[in-house]
C-alpha cells in the first residue's frame, strides 16, 4: 500500500454524530470520514469537542445521535451499512470483512471486535506493572484463549507457552521499534514522559488494530521526541497498514504528518481537507485568531510554514 | 529500595524542645486525656439489686491514665528525637544485616516449609501429648484458616483490586453448604468440599455481577451489605438453618473413610496404632496447611497467566483496560469467583473441623479481620499476607497465654478481655506506620532479561 | 388509619435519629471522601456518655426538673463526643491523608473495634437500661382509634427540627461553612487561598460528632438501653441514609434517615419485624446499584 496515493477509500464514516451533556451540545450533527491507511487529524479550538467525538468513536460515551460505522477488511457497500442499520445488531460480516456500528458496541468490544485502539490524554500506563507486561496485556484476549480461559495455562499446556512466546515476540518487537527493549523489565511508570507517550502507543499497537486513535500524542514531547514521534506514526501507517486518526495541538505534527484534516469548532466541522486546504482556509484562520489571543500568532506561524 | 522521603526530616527528628513548653503540651494533653475519660472511664455503670443503674467512680484509674498520658508526652518530647534516632540507625541495622540474608531466600522458603511441615511433631515434642492439642489446634489450625481467607481474599482486594468488606459470606455459604449436605443428605466431607467450593463461587458469581460496576468504596459497601444480608437470612431462615442456634452434629472428615475415633475400623486401628485424638488435629493441620497451599499455588499460577494479568491491570487502571479491548466485566467476576471459592472450600474445612456452625462465626467482624491481614500484609503479596495472618491472630491468640499477667494485676484480670481492644489499636498503628502493608512490593508476574521488584510507590490499589 | 398514622410518627421519630447520625457519614466523606466506620460505634459511646451524665446529674441533683437535666446532659454529650472524635481523627486519619485509599478505611475499622471494645471493657458487656425518663403523652383519637404521641417523641422531633436548623445556618452562612465547602471542591486550591485545612477537616469531625451524640441523647431516651455493640447497626442504616439521600449532600441525608426510618417501622409493622434489617441493607445495595448518586445527590461522571 503506499502512502502517497490519496484514497478516498474510508475505513471509519462518522455521519451525524451528536452529544448532548444535559443542555450542553458538546458535538453537533458532525459528519467525516477516516481514510484507510491513512493519517487523518481531528484539529480545533480548546473545547471543541475533539475528545468528546473520541469517546464516543472508542464508545466510552454513547452519543445522543449520529452513526459510526468502521469498514474492517475493505470497502463495503452502502447496502451493507443499511442492512446493519435496520437489524438489531451491531455489526455484520461480509464477504469482505465486517461493518460495525460502533454506536452500538460497548468500549472494551469497540476494542476487542472492530479492533480500534486508542491512547489517551493523560497517559494511562499500567504504572505498577512492568514494561513488558503492559504489552503482553494489550494482548489479553487472544493469549486469554490461548490459555484455555486459563484451563490450560494453569495446568502449564505447550500451546500456551508457545503462545505466551509468541506474544513475547509481538512486545520486545514493538520494544525495539520504540527503542525500550533495555527498559523491558522496570515499571512502566518510572519511565520518563515521552517513553511512556510511546509506550502507550505500542501498547495499543499490540492489540493488533485497524485504527488507531491518538489524543494528543505530542502533548508534553520535546522538539526532539516530536520528530521521533512523527516516524513512529508514518511507519505504523506505512508498515503495518493501520489507518490512524489523532486528536493534536502541535501543529508541526499535525502538518507534516497528516494526509488529511478535519477542523471542529464548538463541535460542529468548519472544514475538511487536506493539510494545504486546511492552511488557506479563512474559516480556519479566523477560528484560530478569534478564540485566544495568545495563540493566534504562534497558530499564523505555523500555518504559514 | 531506598525511599529517599526518608531522609527527608519529619515530626520526629526535630529538635528537643525547652522544658517548659514541653511541661506545657504534656500538660494540656493530659487535661485532654482528662476529657476523653472523664464521664466513660470514671464511672462504671452497674445494675443494681433492684435493677437500677448506679455508679461507680473509678478516679484513680483516671489519675493513672491521665498521668501515663503526661508522663509519656513530656518523655517523647524530651528524648523523642534521640528514641527515634535509635530507632531509624536499629531499623537501618537490621535490613542492612537482612541483605546477605536476601540472596538465600529460595533457601528459607524450603527450610520454613520444612517446618510448616514438621510443625504438629514440633508441637508434640515440646509441649507433649496434651500441651500440643493447644498449639496444633488453636494457634497452628486457626493460623491456617486466616491465612488461606487472607489468600483468597488477595485475589480480589490485592490483585483485581476490588474492595470486598463481605467476604465472610462466601465463607459462611461454603461452611453452611457443608453443614446441610452433610447433615441433610448423608454426602461425606470430601464431596462436601468442592461442592462448597463450587456453592460459594456461585454466590460470588450471583453477587458480583450487579455490583460489579460500582466502585471504590461504594463497592465496599454494598458487599457489606451483601454479607450482612447472609448472615440475617440465615438467622432467620429457622427451617433450613436452624436460626441462631446453628447446626450440630456435622461429621468430622475421614481418612479415606477411616474415622478418627477409638473404634476398631478407626484411623487409629487400622495402622495399628494406640488411638489419641492427636491424629484428628494433625489430620486436620495437613488438611487445611494443603488447602492453604493449594491456593497459593492457583493464586502464584494464576497470577502469571492472562487473567491474572488482567486483574493486576484492572486494577492500575479499569479504563485503560476497556481500551485494550479486555471485558471487564467478566474478568472482575473470575476474581470474584475464585476467592468466593477458595472462602468457600475455608468454610467447608471450618464446619468439618469443629461439627458445629451458627450464623455467630460470620459476623461483619470476620470479613473486617480478613480484610486488615490483607491490607496489612501488603496487598497482592502472598508473603505478607501470612506473616500477617500470623502476626494478628496468633499475637491475638498469644494473648489468651499471659496467664501470667494475673500475679501481677490481680486475679481478676482477664488478658483475653483486651485481644480485640489491642486488635483495634494495632490496625491503626500499623496503617499509620505502614499504610501499605508489611510487603507493598511488586513482583514482575514475566520477565525479559532481569527480575527487578516494582516499588510499592508505583503499584496503584485500585478503585473498586 | 390510627395504626398507620401511629407507624408514621414511630418512623418519624427513628428516621430523626438516623438522619442525625448520618450528617455525620455524608459531612466526612463530603470533605475527605472516606468512609468514617468508626461514626456508628462514635454514636454509641455517646449514648454512654448521656447516660452516665444524665445518672451523675440526677443523683447530684436531684429534684432539677427533667427538662433542665436533659438539655445539660445535651450539651455535655455534644461537647464531649465531640471531643472523643477529635482525638480519632487526630490520631487514625490525619497521619493518613492524602495516603494509599485504604489505608484510613482500614484504620476506621480499626478504630471501631477498639471503641466497642474499649466500651466493653471499661463498662462491661451487660446492656445498660434506664427507667423510663420522659412518660407519657398526647392521646389523640383518630377516626374509631387513637394514637399516641408521647413527649418523648415531640421531644425527639423538635430537638432534631432546632438542632438541624442551627447546623444548616453554621454549614451555610458563616465562615467555616465556607471553609468546609472549598475544601470539599478542591483541598489544594482551599490550603493555597490560606484556609487551614486540617482544622476543618476536624471541625468537619466535630460537628458530624456534636450531632451523633444528639441522636444518642435522644436514642437514651426513647429506649434508654444500650450495649456496646449498638453502634453497628444504626451506624449502617445511618450510612444507608446518607447514601439513599445522596453522599455529600445533607438535607439528602436528613430525607434519607426520614425515610430509612419509616421504612424499617412500616416493614416491622406490616411485614416481618424479622426480616427489618434485610430491608434496611437491600435498599443500601439497591440504592447504591441503582442510583449511586442517591435522591439529592450530583451524579459522577466518569472521567476518560
Amino acid at each position: 500500500m503506499s502512502a502517497s496515493s490519496p484514497s478516498s477509500e474510508p475505513i471509519l464514516r462518522v455521519e451525524h454524530l451528536t452529544m448532548r451533556f444535559g443542555g450542553l451540545i458538546a458535538v453537533n450533527d458532525l459528519s467525516f470520514d477516516v481514510a484507510r491507511g491513512q493519517i487523518t487529524a481531528l484539529i480545533g479550538p480548546n473545547g471543541a469537542g475533539k475528545t468528546t467525538v473520541f469517546n464516543c468513536i472508542t464508545g466510552f460515551y454513547k452519543p445522543t445521535a449520529g452513526r459510526m460505522a468502521l469498514f474492517s477488511g475493505g470497502v463495503q457497500t452502502d447496502h451493507a451499512v443499511e442492512t446493519v442499520t435496520n437489524s438489531p445488531r451491531s455489526y455484520r460480516r461480509t464477504a469482505k470483512g465486517a461493518v460495525f456500528l460502533l454506536e452500538r458496541l460497548a468500549d472494551s468490544e469497540i476494542a476487542a471486535r472492530a479492533k480500534v485502539a486508542r491512547t489517551f490524554q493523560n497517559i494511562r500506563l499500567f504504572t505498577g506493572m512492568t514494561v513488558l507486561e503492559n504489552l503482553i496485556v494489550a494482548q489479553h484476549n487472544w493469549l486469554n484463549r490461548a490459555s484455555g480461559y486459563s484451563l490450560l495455562g494453569i495446568i502449564g499446556a505447550p500451546s500456551f507457552r508457545k503462545a505466551e512466546a509468541q506474544a513475547v515476540d509481538l512486545a520486545v518487537a514493538w520494544l525495539d521499534r520504540i527503542g525500550l527493549t533495555g527498559r523491558a523489565d522496570d515499571p512502566a511508570g518510572a519511565l520518563p514522559y515521552g517513553d511512556q507517550r510511546r509506550l502507550e502507543i505500542a501498547r495499543a499497537m499490540c492489540t493488533g488494530p485497524v485504527l488507531l486513535c491518538l489524543d494528543e500524542p505530542a502533548a508534553g514531547l520535546n522538539p526532539r521526541e516530536s520528530a521521533e514521534l512523527n516516524e513512529l506514526l508514518l511507519s505504523i501507517r506505512d508498515g503495518n497498514g493501520t489507518s490512524i486518526l489523532l486528536i493534536e495541538h502541535d501543529m508541526s505534527v499535525v502538518m507534516e504528518i497528516s494526509d488529511h484534516i478535519v477542523v471542529l469548532e464548538y463541535g460542529t466541522k468548519i472544514s475538511d481537507g487536506t493539510p494545504d486546504h486546511i492552511r488557506n482556509d479563512p474559516k480556519v484562520i479566523a477560528a484560530y485568531l478569534g478564540v485566544e489571543d495568545e495563540e493566534v500568532g504562534e497558530t499564523e506561524a505555523e500555518l504559514e510554514k | 529500595m531506598a525511599n529517599p522521603k526518608a531522609d527527608a526530616p519529619r515530626e520526629g527528628d526535630r529538635q528537643p524542645v525547652g522544658i517548659s513548653t514541653a511541661l506545657r503540651d504534656a500538660g494540656f494533653l493530659a487535661l485532654f486525656t482528662l476529657g476523653l475519660s472523664f464521664p466513660i472511664l470514671a464511672f462504671r455503670t452497674r445494675q443494681d439489686l433492684t435493677q437500677g443503674l448506679v455508679l461507680d467512680p473509678r478516679w484513680e484509674l483516671v489519675a493513672t491514665v491521665v498521668a501515663i498520658a503526661f508522663f509519656a508526652r513530656l518523655g517523647w518530647l524530651v528524648f523523642g528525637g534521640t528514641i527515634t534516632q535509635a530507632a531509624t540507625a536499629a531499623a537501618n541495622a537490621i535490613g542492612q544485616s537482612l541483605e546477605p540474608v536476601a540472596k538465600y531466600k529460595d533457601w528459607f522458603r524450603w527450610a520454613g516449609l520444612a517446618v510448616l511441615i514438621a510443625y504438629p511433631f514440633l508441637a508434640v515434642a515440646f509441649t507433649g501429648a496434651s500441651g500440643a492439642l493447644k498449639w496444633i489446634d488453636n494457634f497452628g489450625i486457626q493460623i491456617l484458616i486466616y491465612v488461606m481467607l487472607g489468600w483468597g481474599l488477595n485475589i480480589v482486594v490485592g490483585l483485581a483490586g476490588l474492595l470486598d468488606l463481605g467476604y465472610v459470606a462466601f465463607y459462611a455459604v461454603g461452611a453452611y453448604s457443608t453443614a446441610l449436605l452433610s447433615t441433610q443428605f448423608g454426602f461425606s466431607f470430601w464431596i462436601c468440599l468442592p461442592l462448597a467450593g463450587i456453592f460459594a463461587a456461585f454466590w460470588g458469581v450471583l453477587l458480583g455481577f450487579p455490583v460489579l460496576r460500582l466502585r471504590g468504596d461504594y463497592l465496599a459497601i454494598v458487599t457489606l451489605a451483601f454479607g450482612e444480608i447472609i448472615r440475617l437470612v440465615l438467622i432467620n431462615w429457622v427451617e433450613l438453618t436452624n436460626g441462631a442456634a446453628g447446626i450440630s452434629g456435622i461429621p468430622r472428615p475421614t481418612f479415606f473413610g477411616l474415622p478418627f475415633n477409638a473404634s476398631d475400623d478407626g484411623f487409629a486401628a487400622f495402622f495399628g496404632l494406640q488411638f489419641t485424638p492427636l491424629h484428628r488435629l494433625f489430620f486436620l493441620f495437613y488438611l487445611i496447611l494443603a488447602l492453604a497451599f493449594l491456593t497459593n499455588w492457583v493464586t502464584i499460577r494464576m497470577r502469571r497467566l492472562p487473567i491474572g494479568r488482567a486483574w493486576e491491570a484492572l486494577r492500575e487502571d479499569e479504563i485503560a483496560c476497556r481500551s485494550l479491548g479486555i471485558d471487564t466485566v467478566t474478568t472482575k467476576l473470575t476474581a470474584f469467583a475464585m476467592g468466593a471459592m477458595f472462602g468457600g472450600f475455608a468454610g467447608a474445612f471450618f464446619a468439618a473441623r469443629l461439627g458445629f456452625i451458627s450464623p455467630e462465626s460470620f459476623i461483619f467482624m470476620e470479613s473486617a479481620v480478613i480484610l486488615s491481614i490483607v491490607v496489612l500484609g501488603g496487598m497482592g503479596s502472598q508473603v505478607g499476607v501470612a506473616i500477617a495472618a500470623v502476626v494478628m491472630i496468633g499475637g491475638t491468640e498469644l494473648l489468651r497465654e499471659l496467664t501470667w499477667l494475673k500475679s501481677v494485676f490481680g486475679p481478676q484480670f482477664d488478658p483475653t478481655q483486651y485481644r480485640m481492644l489491642l486488635f483495634g489499636m494495632a490496625m491503626v498503628a500499623m496503617m499509620v506506620c505502614r499504610p501499605r502493608g508489611l510487603i507493598s512490593n511488586r513482583e514482575p508476574s514475566i520477565v525479559l532479561n532481569e527480575k527487578r521488584t516494582i516499588g510499592g510507590d508505583l503499584v496503584k490499589e485500585g478503585h473498586g | 388509619m390510627d395504626y398507620f398514622l401511629q407507624q408514621l410518627i414511630n418512623g418519624l421519630t427513628l428516621g430523626s435519629v438516623y438522619g442525625l447520625i448520618a450528617i455525620g457519614y455524608t459531612m466526612v466523606y463530603g470533605i475527605i471522601g472516606m468512609i468514617n466506620f468508626a461514626h456508628g460505634d462514635v454514636f454509641m459511646l455517646s449514648v454512654f456518655i448521656a447516660l452516665i451524665i444524665f445518672l451523675l446529674i440526677s443523683s447530684l441533683v436531684g429534684g432539677l426538673a427533667i427538662a433542665v437535666a436533659l438539655i445539660l446532659v445535651l450539651i455535655f454529650a455534644m461537647a464531649l463526643t465531640a471531643l472523643w472524635s477529635w482525638a480519632i481523627e487526630r490520631i487514625a486519619y490525619r497521619p493518613l491523608r492524602g495516603s494509599f485509599r485504604l489505608a484510613p478505611l482500614i484504620s476506621a475499622i480499626g478504630m471501631s473495634i477498639f471503641l466497642i471494645n474499649f466500651v466493653q471493657l471499661v463498662q462491661g458487656p451487660r446492656n445498660k437500661s434506664l427507667p423510663p425518663i420522659l412518660d407519657g403523652g398526647f392521646v389523640i383519637p383518630v377516626g374509631d382509634g387513637n394514637i399516641t404521641l408521647a413527649y418523648k417523641q415531640i421531644l425527639i422531633i423538635v430537638t432534631t427540627a432546632v438542632l438541624l436548623a442551627a447546623f444548616w445556618f453554621v454549614v451555610q452562612k458563616t465562615p467555616l461553612g465556607r471553609a468546609q465547602r472549598a475544601c470539599e471542591q478542591d483541598r489544594k486550591m482551599a490550603a493555597l487561598l490560606g484556609i487551614d485545612v486540617d482544622r476543618t477537616i476536624s471541625l468537619t469531625f466535630v460537628m458530624g460528632a456534636a450531632l451523633a451524640a444528639v441522636a444518642g441523647v435522644l436514642f437514651m431516651v426513647q429506649y434508654g438501653v444500650v450495649s456496646f455493640s449498638d453502634g453497628f447497626v444504626p451506624g449502617i442504616k445511618a450510612f444507608t441514609a446518607a447514601v439513599l439521600g445522596g453522599i455529600g449532600s445533607l438535607p439528602g441525608a436528613v430525607i434519607g434517615g426520614l425515610l430509612i426510618g419509616l421504612i424499617e417501622v412500616f416493614w416491622s409493622a406490616y411485614f416481618s419485624i424479622d426480616y427489618k434489617d434485610v430491608a434496611a441493607f437491600s435498599i443500601l445495595a439497591i440504592t447504591l446499584i441503582f442510583m449511586p448518586s442517591g435522591l439529592l445527590g450530583k451524579p459522577d461522571v466518569e472521567k476518560v
